[in-house]
């Protein structure tokens, strides 16, 4: 790794004060600091000794979703691969040549035969998310002269993940422009932005385009192939409907079509692990969300309806359907956007599983809600702290004062 | 006349009702989807204030002060119920566009403050121009949205193609949040962050 050092010491003028390219080092001093330690040191006390830097929390969270990317190329190949060999057709187009190539044999067993027609639709979207996505990020860096950082690594794993695998690639490049300017950019950067920009970039195709990014044409890598989400079958016809389609097993294993990443309820617990173990993602606002999850479905299921089946769906059919879990692990917890005070994670987490039943089940337009829960959530995050503040500050007051 | 000159044409970037004081959104949201309905609500707007503002002044020194909003007020709603009953008897298409929105120009935030900010203290020759100027204001701001709006969720200025649809077998597909109430949020926000990235006065202080 020395050539790389020197490399980059030899540089280090020409982007320092006075460089003829000053304005670029931002981009020098990303790319120094991604490979080695920061070499400044802090000059003033007090000092704070902490391996955890922003770094390191934001690597941490891409290797936590690291099952989850296996699980988006598996499964979306899988998907289509099963529906091939049952239909017929091919793959179409470049990524049919380009499989060719590779030695593509579409076989739904093979575990490189899934991996490669996944990748095939997950990697451009993935590409493209980062490309364009990181090109947002450097300007506003340049532009404000901060560093870049890797709060877009998070954004730019999440995006693709929560993505169905057939998105138009100028949608996932206008949806990550308007999750990274409008969902973080304009309030200052990493740090600084209310809501998730994954989501916000999501919930804008979801209203800009609906036709690509909901309903049933759109979760399968084929074109044409209508197959709806095991959710949307609940919706229809309640437990009886999704257990036609799939059973409990493969729906928590993630053998289902849906967004490409959020599929595998195994794979997002194996991320909530490492999360929870590392100290990084809030298990306060996890478990509230669980367990409201839990609360609120059985309510329902008790309450009962004689004209909308989604009230008899079980907690245990609600955790491993569509983006709760992943929302719950990956999104609810980002520390800029959740709840930041112990108590107020647990009314954020609650605040947020409930929103998530109260829309799939009582609201006839949204199948799934988890991507407008968290987002509400993220909205009352602030008040919600607001208010643990303060109630801290009056019971403290009164031992002041008594 | 530069007291006059600065009357009329401070409200459209200087003191924008709704870029700087964020008034009169509501409108700026509801009927900002076509551009047609705007440019009458922007006349309509335009007419309310210009004619209030005259009238308020003409009388600012009979109004007894502690019933000065209810006399406001009076006057604001006649002036709105004559626009009212002019479209539905000139333009009724539209008037049926803008709905409740034409009545509802009563209670606009800026028709009211420039009554009672402006109008109450000058004389009626710079209250009619302060009231064109901040309609004006008003209007360029609803005209930018709409603009924005109906060119990119329908692919249309003033019900004109300009970019052929998907659905009529053009190429460009509708961006349907354009259509939603939200949209105008965004556009109103990112006009709001141009006009104070170029006049920086307008950045408030943090605190």
């Amino acid at each position: 790794m020395k050539p790389l050092r020197n490399l980059l010491d030899k540089l280090h003028p020409l982007f320092a004060e006075g460089g003829k390219l000053q304005k670029l080092y931002p981009l020098y001093e990303a790319i120094d600091t991604f490979t080695y330690t920061p070499g400044e040191v802090t000059d003033g006390a007090p000092h704070v000794r902490d391996a955890m830097d922003l770094k390191r929390v934001m690597i941490t969270v891409v290797l936590a979703l690291v099952p989850c990317f296996f699980m988006a190329m598996w499964n979306t190949g899988y998907q289509a691969n099963s529906i091939m060999q049952v239909n017929g057709g091919s793959v179409e187009g470049w990524r049919g040549l380009l499989l060719e190539l590779l030695g593509y044999g579409g076989n739904p067993n093979s575990l490189v035969d899934n991996l490669l027609l996944g990748a095939a639709w997950f990697v451009p979207i993935y590409l493209v998310t980062n490309i364009v996505g990181g090109l947002w990020e450097a300007l506003f860096c340049i532009v404000r002269r901060h560093e870049l950082n890797e709060g877009f690594l998070v954004t730019g794993s999440l995006f693709p993940l929560i993505c169905p695998p057939t998105l138009p690639l100028w949608q996932v490049a206008l949806g990550i422009s308007f999750g990274v300017v409008i969902g973080k950019e304009i309030f200052g950067g990493t740090g600084k932005n209310f809501l998730n920009p994954a989501l916000t970039g999501r919930a804008f195709l979801f209203f800009a385009y609906p036709a690509q990014i909901s309903g049933d044409k759109v979760w399968t890598a084929l074109d044409g192939v209508s197959r709806a989400t095991p959710l949307s079958h609940a919706a229809e016809g309640g437990v009886q409907a999704v257990i036609g389609v799939t059973s409990w097993f493969d729906a928590f294993f993630g053998l289902i079509p849906g967004s490409m990443g959020e599929t595998s309820t195994l794979a997002c617990l194996f991320g909530a692990a490492v999360l929870i173990l590392s100290g990084i993602g809030s298990w306060r606002i996890m478990s509230s969300g669980l367990v409201s999850v839990v609360a609120i479905s059985l309510m329902f299921n008790l309450i009962g309806s004689s004209t909308n089946p989604m009230f008899e769906l079980g907690p245990h059919w609600h955790l491993v359907l569509g983006g709760l879990t992943f929302g719950l692990v990956f999104m609810a917890t980002d520390p800029v956007s959740g709840a930041m005070t112990e108590e107020g994670q647990w009314v954020y987490g609650f605040l947020i599983g409930t929103m998530c039943i109260l829309i799939r089940v009582v609201n006839p337009a949204f199948p799934e809600g988890m991507m407008l829960a968290i987002l509400f959530g993220n909205v009352f995050a602030p008040l919600i702290d607001q208010l643990v503040l303060k109630f801290h500050i009056k019971r403290r007051l009164r031992h002041v004062q008594g | 006349m530069s007291r006059a000159k600065d009357v009329l044409l401070d409200p459209l970037f200087n003191k924008n009702p709704i870029g700087l004081q964020i008034l009169g959104i509501c409108s700026a949201l509801a009927v900002t989807s076509k551009l047609e309905t705007v440019i009458v609500m922007s006349l309509a707007v335009t007419f309310v204030i210009a004619g209030s503002n005259v009238s308020v002044s003409l009388i600012r020194k009979q109004i007894p002060n502690s019933i000065r909003i209810i006399v406001e007020i009076t006057i604001i709603a006649t002036l709105v119920i004559i626009v009212d009953q002019f479209l539905k008897a000139y333009a009724f298409g539209i008037s049926k566009q803008l709905s409740v929105f034409v009545g509802l120009i009563i209670t606009n935030c800026i028709v009211l403050g420039r009554a009672e900010g402006f109008a109450m203290k000058n004389p009626p020759g710079l209250s009619f121009l302060d009231g064109v100027g901040n309609g004006l204001g008003y209007s360029i701001v609803l005209i930018i949205v709409a603009f924005f709006r109906e060119l990119f969720g329908a692919g249309k200025l003033l019900s004109f193609s300009i970019l052929p649809t998907t659905s009529e077998g053009g190429w460009y597909l509708p961006n349907g949040l354009m259509l939603l109430p939200p949209s105008a949020f965004f556009i109103i926000g990112l006009l709001i962050w141009a006009l104070r990235t170029w006049k920086t006065d307008q950045v408030e202080e943090e605190n």
